[in-house]
């Protein structure tokens, strides 16, 4: 016969009080959890309505006939190409990413490993920007697009936010973490600093890399004020300032808004499923640095 | 001292500016020039549209100074709209998230999955936020009032064109909105609480309360201090709200104090007027995170 600790089975498991208080937290957030996503389904159910019960005011949940109408009709709209807005907004968001790690990495990498005159002062200057205010950049900002031609282009949108104090603050933060020693073996072996940037740190980095170009895409994605005031129109668009414009010519169309909201969302939530990890880690760092 | 400092110096001396001078062009070209130009461009009568822009010295502060005159009048209202906005969302986006992060800071199965679910709403921009809430806040066929009436509770309320109602409306989308983030960044914080601190605090006999107030709370006060300023900065900001869901609503109430620097500047081209304007909102947020910072140094020598 073979002895059985006694209490194996109370061991292994929790005691009952224990998982009613699990079950009970389930509950509780799987219903929360469900009336907090509930509008965004129903935004996704209006999408599929046609134009009457989209606008009445009993809710329903389940469209009576599902009908793919208002997509149609919002891509083949000729006032307001919503393809066109959705190809600017992936140009614009996919650009401005690029345009923030290119010139944020090496700039961070030699605040980080680099010794020259004027780096403390440099920092400084980039920290501080962090505690100004945006909005005292909107005039000038403005009046310099404008002298640059780029009033109602896709390049007004992409460059002037692309000179992130946040980028570079944070990937400085973790070039300081990494340890020198792959730098040092690197250079004896004779790599100059590029190859050591671009062979031994930038692979080294893809985590942080990845969160900032995920954040600076998505920013940019969502970005609504500044795209408002300098892009003017139609086929220049980004889709929320194409949205926006949409509502104010269809407000009473709920079908149509809700299936332009959807295509707005589609591709961040998408994003979000495969890489919110990547979101999460950086928005829950970004606080502890404080 | 950083620990990793390299033993030879084998790059030119221009190496370091090589790197640094792509980041350096964008940097002094959209922010360094622009906070000098923008301060420049609010002593002038600068519109866009005519060559002559005459110096006029501090008169564009002195008339939003005067609450009697036309700017002065719109830019108070503006002002306080942001104020109200500001007071009223901010107990809410700090406690609400809190309670969500509590809820969330054991080891239980699904709990990424959770954090996932109410950090969502999140990734989506304010259009999207905006035009939806828009639709569920309608006064007449909104879901909001549809379900505010079976519930038995009055069902003809006007979020969007009527206050205070517009003000709760705005709050709770601004909520819905962005709790994930304060949440996430809340149980990042409660994370870094050493367990062995909950452990002395049973030892010595602390109740769960106690607990909280003498562990958490301290321990979560770096994080806090981040939570509460960008926060305030944030509602301070708010704009696409508004703008979407009730465009100002009632006659300029809800219009913020960004919403009408951005029409005044960007849209009728009195960027005089509306640099001012911009650096006045500046510096009473400037003044406002110094006395939280200044709140949370206090009392962190106190403790």
């Amino acid at each position: 016969m073979t002895l059985a600790p006694p209490h194996s089975d109370a061991t292994n498991r929790p005691p009952a009080g224990r998982r009613m208080r699990r079950s009970l937290l389930h509950l509780v957030l799987g219903v929360v959890a469900a009336l907090y996503l509930s509008p965004l389904l129903y935004m996704l159910v209006t999408s599929f309505k046609d134009r009457e019960s989209a606008g009445a005011s009993a809710p329903e949940w389940i469209p009576g006939p599902a009908t793919l109408d208002a997509y149609q009709e919002i891509f083949s709209a000729t006032d307001s190409p919503v393809l066109r807005w959705l190809v600017n907004s992936l140009l614009v968001a996919t650009a401005h990413a690029v345009l923030v790690l290119a010139t944020a990495t090496p700039a961070a990498y030699a605040l980080a490993r680099l010794e020259f005159r004027g780096r403390g002062a440099v920092f400084t200057c980039v920290v501080a920007t962090l505690f100004v205010p945006p909005v005292t950049l909107l005039v000038p900002n403005f009046l310099l697009v404008n002298e640059l031609a780029w009033i109602d282009t896709l390049p007004a949108v992409i460059v002037p936010g692309a000179a992130s104090a946040f980028g570079v603050f944070f990937l400085r933060q973790f070039f300081l973490s990494l340890p020198g020693e792959l730098e040092e073996a690197a250079e004896i072996d004779g790599c100059n600093r590029w190859q050591i940037f671009v062979r031994v740190v930038l692979p080294l980095s893809r985590p942080a890399l990845t969160t900032l170009a995920l954040l600076a895409f998505l920013a940019s994605w969502n970005d609504f004020l500044w795209p408002l005031y300098v892009l003017l129109s139609p086929e220049s668009l980004t889709l929320p300032v194409g949205l926006a414009n949409f509502q104010g010519a269809n407000n009473i169309r709920y079908d149509l808004l809700m299936a332009g909201a959807v295509v707005a969302s589609l591709p961040v939530l998408l994003l979000y499923v495969v890489a919110q990890r990547w979101v999460i880690e950086g928005v829950s760092r970004s606080g502890l640095k404080g | 001292m950083r620990a990793a400092r390299l033993a030879t110096r084998s790059y030119r001396w221009w190496t370091p500016y090589a790197f640094l001078s792509p980041y350096l062009l964008l940097f002094t070209a959209f922010m360094v020039i622009p906070i000098g130009w923008g301060l420049w461009i609010s002593l002038h009568d600068w519109d866009i549209n005519f060559a002559v822009k005459p110096f006029v010295g501090l008169d564009n502060y002195t008339e939003l100074l005067d609450g009697g005159s036309v700017d002065g009048g719109r830019f108070w209202i503006a002002m306080k709209a942001t104020g109200v906005f500001t007071a009223l969302s901010l107990p809410f986006l700090l406690v609400v998230p809190l309670l969500v992060a509590l809820l969330m800071n054991g080891k239980f199965r699904g709990r990424n999955f959770y954090r996932a679910v109410y950090f969502a709403p999140y990734v989506l921009g304010v259009a999207v936020v905006g035009l939806l809430w828009r639709f569920l806040l309608d006064g007449n066929i909104g879901m909001v009032n549809h379900y505010l009436g079976a519930l038995g509770l009055p069902d003809d309320v006007q979020w969007t064109t009527g206050t205070p109602a517009a003000w709760w409306g705005l709050v709770g989308v601004t909520v819905w909105w962005t709790l994930g983030f304060n949440a996430v960044i809340y149980l990042a914080g409660l994370q870094d609480i050493p367990a062995e601190l909950y452990e002395a605090a049973k030892v010595d006999g602390a109740g769960p309360w106690q607990r909280f107030r003498h562990v958490t709370v301290p321990g979560l006060r770096p994080v806090a201090l981040f939570v509460v300023n960008s926060t305030l900065l944030a509602s301070a900001n708010m704009f696409g709200q508004s703008y979407l869901i009730t465009t100002g609503a009632p006659a300029d109430e809800t219009k913020t104090a960004i919403f009408l620097i951005a029409e005044t500047g960007l849209r009728r081209f009195d960027m005089g007027t509306a640099s001012a304007m911009s650096f006045l909102l500046a510096l009473t947020l400037m003044v406002t995170s110094a006395v939280v910072f200044r709140v949370f140094r206090d009392r962190q020598e106190t403790s």
